[in-house]
């Protein structure tokens, strides 16, 4: 039987918005294993930065506090768990509507939910008012699959012109 | 942030260069709207050939810039926006009020 690869990674930081960056690069270099596509890469990017983002702006509000992310490849899937242990979400399904966001002073768009599940393959939220929030997301890494298919492809012409 | 007036044809373009993030966007807006009040222009094109990353903070951010021109009585373009960041204005709708060049 074939084994199946399997990474894993932790990172801790504190709730700073020059972290935001740094976040969502340092899981894109760990991503990287997976051998994605640029535009999978930044898909992940993207959502790995609106989760941070939120763990600073909504769930600490600007105050000092630890964001965590736990990163597990599997297979050529790859999982991320975003936390914090600010002031938590009351309603769930009301924040992941689109345009739906708490401090619209703040040119804010309510667009963070809606991006992290077009982007990733699948985005759960578990939340406690007063305890914090975690956002898990998975993606599946496709490449792989399109590149043999394109190869068989190229085989088949190849033969053809024979 | 580069920024480039065109006298003739009232036409502001400010030539992005940094990531779009909310650590990033305060900086942005304030320059932008430095320019904007300074020559109020007809138009605005903001040019995104540099930006290398974007988050949602993107979206408020043009969409703030919008409301300022249009109460000036202006529009708003954007330009060279690549593939990634297209799918994120997309998904928002802004694109039916800032539209796209080329
Ligand atoms: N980690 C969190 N802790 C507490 N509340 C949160 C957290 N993440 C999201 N929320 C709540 O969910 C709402 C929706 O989040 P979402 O990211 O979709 O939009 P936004 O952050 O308000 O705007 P945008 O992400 O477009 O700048 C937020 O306005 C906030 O009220
Ligand atoms: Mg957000």
């Amino acid at each position: 039987m074939k084994n199946i690869y399997e990474n894993e990674m932790k990172l801790e930081f504190v709730s700073k918005s020059n972290n935001e960056a740094f976040a969502r690069i340092s899981v894109a270099a760990f991503a990287a294993q997976l051998d994605p596509t640029v535009e999978e890469l930044a898909d992940i990017k993207t959502a790995v930065s609106e989760a941070v983002t939120n763990a600073i702006v909504h769930g600490y509000e600007d105050k000092e506090g630890t964001v965590k992310i736990l990163c597990k490849l599997v297979g050529n899937s790859i999982t991320i768990e975003i936390s914090d242990t600010g002031k938590g979400i009351e309603n769930i399904e009301m924040a992941k509507r689109p345009l739906f966001t708490s401090k619209p002073d703040l040119e804010r768009s309510g667009m963070g939910f809606t991006i992290m599940e077009n982007f990733m393959d699948e985005m759960e939220v578990k939340s406690i008012v007063g305890l914090g929030t975690k956002v898990i997301m998975k993606k599946v890494i496709k490449k792989d699959e399109v590149e043999e298919e394109t190869i068989t492809e190229v085989l088949n012409e190849i033969s053809k012109m024979n | 942030m580069n920024s480039k007036y065109i006298k003739e044809d009232k036409l502001l373009i400010l030539e992005l260069l940094e990531e779009i993030d909310h650590h990033g966007v305060e900086k942005i807006r304030r320059k932008a709207d430095d320019e904007i009040t300074k020559y109020m222009p007809r138009k605005v094109i903001l040019d995104f050939n540099n930006v290398t990353f974007m988050d949602s903070a993107g979206i408020g951010m043009v969409l703030g810039r919008y409301k300022i021109i249009n109460m000036l009585g202006g529009s708003l373009e954007m330009e060279n926006v690549s593939t990634p960041l297209k799918k994120i204005f997309d998904m928002s709708g802004i694109t039916k009020i800032c539209p796209i060049r080329g």
